[in-house]
């Protein structure tokens, strides 16, 4: 006991000071060229303290300590779950839509703008899914799409007035063509080589957009109109006008709209013929093949869809921010919405949703924190991948669909 | 005389500058079990991996049917009547043994076809039925074989090519899968090439058998010519 007791708390001193000499050169080398120890110390004395108290409760817990009040919550919530485990599943979609819908009327602009930005991650961690979750495709250079389905945007409306009604089905186009000539020639290559590969594409797809100056103005972006949607209008006789909406609480009720017909859209997939086709290939490519699957072209087509759903989130990304550069769409955003499917539990849906929260909504709360997202995000991958490997909501796998079809 | 229903004409195969196959003829009647026997590395594998186009041959016919298949994309197969069980299962493991039996009849559109099949596997490894629910993954090593064997069944195969279902199994299982696999040929009248180590069941399974040496078939006969073979026993039944 005491030597179980001992080695845990030398590992945890261990594990602090190798986290200091992590903490010291992010936090106390400072640009103008001194050196000090007081910021770093200030971060890591309170680490210290708090993951201390919560070996010591996981340490009880694990004697039982807790086991009496367990019992007693456990005994008090039993008819409470019980009951709630009666509501059918469709019931409490219906009550999520419901405040969706409601919650702009309730809150800030500030909400609305995380909001939105969740929903657009949805979006992209939705198409990113398929490729990755169900097809079991490492793609690292994801966000190109979405950098293809902003600039068709941002572009066809200011070379041709497109409206963005018409432009997002096009962005989606632009962007699964995009997946497919990026895909043509990789998609034969299997493993790391296939996410080497992927990544050098997307930075590609990157400096393009960079450095084609004659046609997206290089680094300095272009601006993006805004969308408009047709209304009646009654001043000085009736009659129907574009209106462009400004208004924040109208852009999340497009999103919303946009994320809950992919969202149904990947789902259907995944029951689908071509979804188990794809989860065949993520479990065994070689196998899948002796069972008449077409590896190749179902893979172009994961990728191709994916790409898809990237593009259309793209497009109202251009035509939400009214501005699109180049320098959205590096390798950080790739590996972002990557996160956000690996945090979240590859193939799971819900999952996907409480990944994105977790990840661009969680940083906005706790806005003080935000210059160490970069750790605190490390940290909280490390510790997901310790406790949940298969993600917070991982993937029903086992009987689900059999016992649907009866 | 039975029609010939694949036929290798010295086929050979490389991985790289590796040559695996150094011309391997055989062939495979209608309605006939053929083994191939041969110890690690002489190339079964990688002859049935040919035969179904994962590895193109780099010389060399492969016949199915009459048909040049060499250049056939592999997924056309299961269409065509031929199927092969690799070499360690490979079945689908995160899948469902339903799904994976799904898998099996993905070239296929018949559905009411297809529900009646899964029951015939069911029927035929009582098993399955009781894991239907279950991760293909989760199962014993027994039980994933008879799944593979199954998910094989639903493409409805002419020809079977079995890549050494013994492997890694109590013998007791593996008396059990080779009485079904006589079944199978016996009953659905499809034709199987065995690839087996296990010499001694796989010639007493078998009608004919070929031996396999770094790449050259060095003996074909009757299968039961091969087993009373001295040299057989010695190199391969261990006597
Ligand atoms: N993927 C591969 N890459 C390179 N060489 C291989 C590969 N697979 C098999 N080989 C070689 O090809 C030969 C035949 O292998 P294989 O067909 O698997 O033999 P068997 O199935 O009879 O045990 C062996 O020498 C093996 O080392
Ligand atoms: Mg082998």
């Amino acid at each position: 006991m005491t030597h179980v007791f001992k080695t845990i708390w030398f590992k945890f001193a261990f594990a602090m000071v190798w986290l200091y000499f992590l903490l010291w050169p992010l936090m106390d080398l400072n640009s103008d060229g001194t050196i000090t120890f007081d910021k770093s110390f200030a971060v890591w004395i309170r680490i210290v303290v708090v993951v201390a108290v919560l070996l010591t409760l996981y340490r009880l817990k694990k004697r039982g300590t807790f086991e009496p009040v367990a019992n007693g919550v456990h005994r008090v919530t039993a008819p409470l779950r019980s009951r709630l485990g009666l509501v059918p599943g469709w019931v409490w979609l219906l009550l999520i839509f419901a405040f969706m819908l409601a919650l702009p009327q309730f809150t800030e602009r500030r909400v609305h703008d995380v909001v939105i930005s969740v929903l657009i991650y949805v979006c992209l961690g939705m198409g990113l899914n398929i490729v990755i979750g169900l097809c079991g495709l490492l793609d690292l250079g994801y966000i190109a799409f979405y950098g293809v389905g902003a600039y068709t945007y941002a572009l066809c409306a200011l070379y041709f007035g497109l409206p963005f009604w018409l432009c997002l089905p096009l962005a989606g186009i632009f962007a699964a063509i995009a997946g497919c000539i990026i895909g043509y020639p990789t998609l034969r290559m299997r493993g790391d080589y296939l996410a080497i590969v992927t990544l050098g594409f997307g930075e590609i797809v990157r400096i393009i957009l960079n450095n084609w100056m004659s046609l997206t103005n290089g680094p300095n972006g272009v601006s993006a109109k805004p969308m408009t949607v047709w209304a009646p209008v009654f001043e000085g006789g009736f009659h129907i006008e574009a209106i462009p909406l400004r208004n924040l609480a109208d852009l999340y009720y497009v999103i919303f709209f946009l994320a809950i017909l992919i969202i149904i859209g990947v789902h259907r997939l995944n029951f689908s013929r071509v979804g188990r086709a794809w989860e065949a290939i993520r479990e065994d490519e070689t196998a899948a093949e002796l069972m008449g699957v077409n590896t190749y072209m179902f893979k172009l087509m994961a990728y191709a869809m994916g790409a898809m759903f990237g593009g259309i989130a793209g497009a109202f990304f251009a035509a939400r921010m009214g501005f699109v550069a180049p320098e959205s769409f590096s390798f950080m955003e790739s590996a972002l919405v990557l996160s956000i499917v690996v945090l979240g539990g590859m193939a799971s849906i819900p999952g996907i949703i409480m990944g994105a929260v977790a990840i661009i909504a969680l940083p906005e709360v706790f806005r003080e924190f935000s210059e160490y997202r970069m750790l605190a995000f490390g940290g909280a991958m490390t510790i997901m991948m310790l406790v949940r490997p298969a993600g917070l909501i991982p993937a029903k796998r086992m009987g689900e669909r059999g016992e649907e079809k009866e | 005389m039975a029609e010939t229903i694949l036929e290798l004409t010295d086929v050979q195969a490389h991985y790289g500058r590796i040559q695996a196959l150094k011309g391997i003829t055989l062939n495979l009647e209608k309605g006939e079990i053929v083994s191939i026997i041969g110890a690690n590395g002489a190339g079964k594998s990688t002859t049935l991996m040919t035969i179904c186009g994962i590895i193109k041959a780099s010389a060399g016919t492969v016949r199915y049917k009459g048909q040049v298949i060499n250049d056939m994309s592999p997924d056309k197969l299961p269409g065509l009547g031929l199927c092969q069980v690799p070499e360690g299962r490979r079945i689908f493991p995160r899948l469902t043994v339903e799904e994976n039996l799904d898998m099996g009849a993905f070239h296929r559109k018949d559905k009411a076809e297809i529900k009646r099949d899964v029951e015939m596997v069911f029927d035929l490894f009582p098993i399955l039925r009781q894991r239907r629910h279950q991760a293909g993954g989760s199962m014993s090593g027994g039980e994933q074989q008879m799944l593979a064997m199954a998910r094989a069944l639903m493409t409805r195969p002419e020809v079977l090519l079995l890549d050494e279902p013994s492997l890694g199994l109590a013998p007791i299982i593996v008396a059990h899968l080779f009485e079904i696999i006589k079944d199978i040929n016996k009953e659905k009248g499809v034709s199987i090439l065995l690839v087996e180590q296990n010499a001694n069941i796989a010639l007493n399974t078998a009608n004919r058998g070929y031996v396999l040496e770094t790449g050259h078939v060095v003996m074909q006969d009757e299968a039961q010519t091969l087993l009373n073979n001295p040299d057989i026993r010695k190199a391969y039944l261990g006597e």
